[in-house]
């Protein structure tokens, strides 16, 4: 396979983004008649590069070569064009359109102007049948079916707008098991035809069981290209978490001198969420820190949900302490005590109109409900004692929160979440996106809140170093279950990292 | 051959035999060709601007300068021709081509500036009124002959009944909606902006021409609506067609396109203009009951359809999810 | 100085104060207010006593807008509040009776607020966007004040309920003091317990307000039902200024003005911040101007060119496309053509 040559070639790509440098010297080549897995924790720039590839950002500099010539991509349609197709996670198709409309649309066929139904009926029909060995209605609308098939339809257009290379961007995350697997025959079957396949997926068994070559990305920089055969799942993981096996210090993790840890304060049981997260147990006693290990869509995020109630779930019970209650919002969690920083600052965090003051104390307020309004020294004194106390900068209470960097805008949440008290705290990537000096701090707020203070946490990051550091025991994840828990003398960045590769089992 | 998406237009088309029965049953002299005919004369104009709402909202977007814009086409025709003595040729082409051109501004800005359509309709149906009583805060009545004998012409179909030249240049307007919206790519494109534009944007199509060609149609269907109007009303009058839009954005929901974009037909938004001119009709027969029910019953109509819509699309929603 | 420019009072004022300048250059006895009978006239009381109902219905409108959404009934609320408390006063033997005016306000308000909680069930409840659920009643509603007024204009000789918009009060028009309580009202309501904080915050991220634990539904509910008695106040001083109702064309477009008001204020459409003094200002900006054009002899229609052009002022600066395009044109300018700008400096 050495000497054929490849039908894409990115060289030494650089993109620098205001403030960040996002790739910096990255290879990257695609070869007719392969798979090729692209993997990276978060902030890799796996999504820079395919953004790239896919003509929504231009490069700052580097080459990309098609078939041998260098080319110049200005625009999502320009890469189609030159026969560059992706097909996403989220379906980007028109859902209200006819599945042969999707597959047609911008290029129907057509005489005097006027559209040939009738022909693009049956060419869809073919193309569907021919290739995909998908006999479906083309005329029925593309939302009523599945999001499986929809992915197909998606592929479909692609291969008809005649693609040379197809990126599959996480194309397995929404599916169940016989979907994945209809997915992955049509994929080796498009492989043998000499289709050239970019394939993005955070799930390991996916990766060894479709792919040839695995290229790795690691903060914007290039880690490597490798055969998928002759690189072993550990090493894998290691150098996408950037830590050698055998370079991982173990120091013994001791939880001797702990009081209360054993009571527990919340229990839950077969707890679960249909295609979300597969039922799991998990206890977390008081004051306890429990970390949750795994990679990116491992399903940790979905996990912490449902303790907070931000998610309904569908099977198994949530048990606080002796009282026994349940939660179904997040406005119940936060009654019992639950609080929760989600990973999006963003979007699921900050309220970007208002001001670090609002923003602290939004929740106790909510609690107090509409009409015991916390007085407005009150408030002063919250935010303060809290700027002070985490550090917040500015230290201007009235400053608005969106003008803020990432790290003072998670320290805000954080101090939001902290005046209440809580009882369990879930902190989702709280250190993603802030400089070490923030990170430092957070850390060291978890444990001396959990010592001093008796709050237990659930700490979810993809940094192997900060829960081992941080947690009294660890939850493993992997492909959307529970696998594990290590405990005390068992924790260590190396068992960590093992656990999380997982063993030689080929598919879960 | 019956599918699930011709579900809401199906309810529409037996809404409006359900109606005209029942008026048949209840009245004598309504079940004749001629009441269902003179349904067609008294909303040609309704019918022709609800066409270029459809195409609007099917797209995602609304449009409430139409109304206004109607009473501005009368209003400049009417000026014209009356105090400027120009003729019918130039001035019917000319208000066409404002109506046009009006609405082209406001898709521009909708696309350009990111700015709400409804936000920018509300303007342009400030402006268009207002620029009618620039031109006079009074009505100019038309006394052209072209116009006289437009109003006038009865075409005769057999049978002894008739339609005015307004029901041809609707029934014209339905034909050409009813092609564009389907054999045309432009059409299509409609409906893929509607159903997302993020897709749309990334599956290649033209997204800003598309945006920007729904408004000027939509301009232009309510100039041309405008024309018709005049030749009903034979006057100019800023007052003309207050509060349309309403009526049209009605006849479009009742008709089964989705306020949301991305579904609908123009043969829906003809049923649901036969609809509100049933609904007319039945209350003018009852003679007991007063012209407000018209309203009452469209609200009702409305919100029966706007719920449908909503349990329609959640449940296509949570099967995607 | 550039601080007072970023006051978000500062553009309104200006403007009012552009306007009243005008006014003073045109005609100086724009502000001669007399006193008649211990009663005060003039253009500027004229402009607070018919510019009530449109800042009454502005304010409640600044709150729905400010979660994101808009109310596109109040103009129908306000002919069906008006309709009913006419026909009641019409129906009844002694219309002055107190306690016949009385119950003729209490039923209206409350039908009000049944009408904006139902909106806010829509919106909330059923997941409807705010134009489309709103529209319903917009649509609906001027039937329904017909139907309360068998298509008449009712008219009524009740002093008492009269004095509602036409009386007057230590020689100030009486509506000046409904709206000065419902702008405290909603003052305290807002600012004093936590509802404001909230409305802000669901308005400019309602799935971080959730995971906060507000509960949004419920504001949003009571936000609209805010709204629709606002509504029914401001139909209450429209018909008793008149002593009359008229279904058909009571608050006709109000809504547009209430929201051009709200705009003009500097509550974005975007949801988030909302400013209630903006939005006071605001309407009085909208009553100005149509006092004045009326004034200086124009058509008063005319008005609505003026207003058309607001509309896209304001929106044009509000709109972050607008922002940037004439940014980057004015840095790119500074690069490529050094000379034509100090020509034009």
């Amino acid at each position: 396979m050495e000497e054929q040559r490849p039908i894409l070639q990115m060289t030494d790509i650089h993109k620098q983004f205001p403030g960040v440098k996002a790739l910096s010297n990255v290879q990257f080549r695609l070869f007719p008649g392969e798979v090729h897995a692209l993997m990276g924790e978060n902030g890799a720039g796996k999504s820079t590069l395919i953004k790239v590839l896919t003509g929504v950002y231009a490069n700052d500099q580097g080459t990309v070569e098609l078939e041998g010539r260098t080319i110049s991509l200005q625009s999502p349609q320009n890469a189609v064009e030159l026969g560059i197709s992706t097909v996403y996670q989220e379906v980007n198709l028109c859902p209200n359109l006819s599945v042969a409309e999707n597959i047609f649309i911008g290029r129907e066929p057509r005489r005097y102007g006027r559209i040939l139904w009738k022909e693009i009926n049956r060419r869809a029909s073919q193309l569907l049948k021919e290739r995909l060995q998908l006999q479906i209605d083309v005329t029925k609308p593309l939302h009523s079916y599945s999001v499986a098939i929809q992915q197909l339809i998606a592929i479909a257009r692609a291969l008809d707008v005649s693609a040379k290379v197809l990126i599959l961007d996480e194309p397995t995350s929404s599916l169940d098991q016989n979907e994945v697997k209809q997915l992955f025959q049509i994929m080796n079957q498009l492989k043998n035809e000499g289709l050239a396949i970019l394939f993005v997926t955070h799930f390991l068994d996916q990766v060894y069981e479709m792919s040839d070559r695995i290229t790795i990305l690691r903060n914007g920089e290039f880690v490597g290209e490798y055969l998928a055969k002759d690189l072993p799942r550990i090493d894998l993981v290691s150098k996408m978490i950037g830590k050698e096996l055998h370079m991982l210090e173990d120091i013994p993790k001791t939880t001797e001198g702990r009081i209360g840890m054993d009571e527990v304060l919340i229990q839950a049981t077969a707890l679960g969420r249909q295609g979300v997260i597969a039922p799991f147990s998990l206890q977390i006693g008081k004051g306890e820190v429990v970390g949750l290990a795994g990679l990116l869509g491992s399903g940790r995020t979905e996990l912490a949900r449902l303790f907070f109630g931000a998610d309904r779930t569908d099977q198994g019970e949530l048990k606080l302490g002796d009282v026994g209650g349940t939660v179904q919002s997040p406005k119940q969690a936060i009654n019992q005590g639950i609080a929760f920083c989600s990973e999006n600052r963003k979007t699921e965090g900050i309220i970007e109109n208002l001001t670090i003051r609002e923003n602290i104390i939004l929740a106790l307020q909510a609690n107090r409900g509409l009409f015991r309004t916390i007085p407005r020294k009150k408030q002063d004194e919250i935010a303060e004692e809290y700027i002070k106390k985490l550090n917040i900068k500015p230290s201007n209470p009235e400053h608005l929160v969106k003008n803020l960097s990432g790290g003072n805008q998670q320290k805000v949440i954080l101090a939001r979440w902290l005046i209440m008290q809580p009882k369990l705290l879930i902190l989702d990537e709280p250190t993603r996106g802030i400089d070490v000096g923030t990170k430092a701090e957070i850390q060291k707020l978890v444990i001396s809140l959990s010592r001093e203070q008796q709050m237990s946490f659930l700490f979810i990051s993809s940094e192997l170093e900060e829960v081992v550091r941080v947690s009294d025991r660890i939850a493993i994840l992997r492909d959307r279950k529970k696998i594990q828990e290590m405990n005390g003398q068992e924790i260590s960045q190396h068992n960590v990292l093992q656990a999380i590769a997982g063993g030689n089992s080929t598919h879960g | 051959m019956l599918k699930k998406q011709y579900l809401p237009i199906i309810v529409t088309v037996a809404l409006f035999m359900v109606m005209f029965v029942a008026g048949a049953f209840r009245y004598t002299g309504f079940f004749s060709l001629q009441v269902l005919l003179n349904l067609l004369i008294d909303n040609a104009f309704l019918l022709i601007v609800a066409i270029g709402m459809t195409f609007v909202i099917i797209s995602g977007g609304i449009d409430l300068s139409v109304g206004s814009m109607i009473a501005l086409t009368t209003m400049v025709s009417a000026s014209l021709i009356q105090n400027v003595g120009w003729s019918p040729w130039v001035v019917i082409p000319l208000v066409l081509m404002i109506g046009a051109t009006f609405g082209c501004a406001m898709g521009a800005l909708i696309h350009y500036f990111n700015i709400q359509p409804f936000i920018v309709t509300l303007a342009g149906m400030f402006l268009a009124r207002g620029l009618c009583y620039v031109i006079s805060i009074n009505t100019i009545t038309i006394n052209n002959t072209f116009y006289m004998s437009m109003a006038q012409t009865k075409i005769h179909l057999p049978g002894g009944n008739f339609i005015s030249i307004s029901v041809l240049i609707a029934l014209v307007a339905v034909a050409i909606g009813i092609y564009v919206a389907h054999y045309t790519r432009f059409g299509r494109n409609v409906y893929a902006l509607g159903g997302s534009e993020q897709s749309a944007v990334l599956m290649g199509l033209p997204v800003a021409r598309t945006k920007i060609l729904v408004y000027t149609l939509s301009g232009f269907c309510s100039a041309l609506s405008g024309v018709v109007f005049t030749f009903y009303m034979l006057s100019g009058y800023g007052l003309h067609a207050n509060g349309l839009e309403l009526d049209a954005i009605a006849a479009v929901v009742i008709g089964g396109t989705l306020l949301t974009g991305g579904v609908g037909y123009i043969a829906g938004t003809f049923f649901g203009v036969m609809i509100q001119g049933v609904i007319q009709t039945i209350i003018s027969f009852e003679g007991t009951l007063s012209s407000w029910w018209t309203k009452i019953v469209i609200g009702l109509l409305l919100f029966s359809f706007i719920v449908f819509q909503r349990i329609f699309t959640t449940r296509r929603s949570s099967r995607r999810g | 100085m550039a601080r007072l420019m970023k006051h978000h009072l500062f553009w309104p004022l200006t403007m009012l104060a552009g306007l009243l300048l005008f006014n003073l250059c045109y005609s100086p006895d724009f502000f001669s207010i007399q006193i008649r009978n211990g009663h005060l006239y003039g253009s500027l009381i004229d402009i607070l006593n018919f510019g009530a109902p449109l800042i009454v219905v502005a304010i409640g409108m600044t709150l729905v807008i400010a979660t994101k959404g808009v109310d596109l009934s109040v103009g129908s609320i306000v002919a069906i509040t008006g309709a009913l408390a006419c026909m009641t006063l019409s129906k009844s033997s002694d219309q002055n009776g107190f306690a016949v005016v009385l119950l003729a306000i209490v039923i209206s308000l409350v039908l009000a607020i049944v009408l904006g909680l139902w909106n806010g069930l829509l919106v909330s409840l059923g997941g409807i966007q705010p134009i489309i659920a709103t529209l319903i009643l917009m649509v609906a509603g001027r039937g329904i004040a017909q139907l309360i007024t068998s298509g008449q204009i009712i008219t009524v000789s009740s002093p008492r309920y009269n004095y509602i918009g036409a009386g007057s009060l230590l020689g100030l028009p009486f509506s000046v003091f409904i709206v000065l309580a419902i702008f405290i009202t909603a003052l305290l309501l807002t600012r004093k317990s936590a509802l404001g904080l909230f409305i802000e915050s669901v308005g400019t991220n309602s799935e971080a307000s959730r995971l906060a634990g507000i509960r949004s539904r419920a504001i949003l509910i009571s936000v609209y039902a805010f709204c629709g008695i606002c509504a029914g106040i401001a139909g209450l001083i429209l018909s008793s200024n008149v002593s009359s109702a008229d279904g058909n064309n009571a608050g006709l477009w109000v809504e547009l003005d209430a929201i051009l008001a709200v705009v003009i204020g500097g509550t974005s459409m975007n949801g988030g911040r909302f400013y209630l003094s903006g939005t006071l200002i605001g309407a009085l900006i909208i009553q100005t101007l149509t006092t004045t054009i009326y004034m200086i002899g124009v058509p008063p229609e005319i008005t609505l060119v003026v207003k058309a052009f607001v509309v896209l002022v304001v929106c044009l600066i509000q709109s972050e496309a607008f922002r940037k395009k004439i940014f980057e044109r004015r840095k790119y300018r500074k690069y490529s053509d050094k000379a034509e700008v100090t020509r034009h400096a």
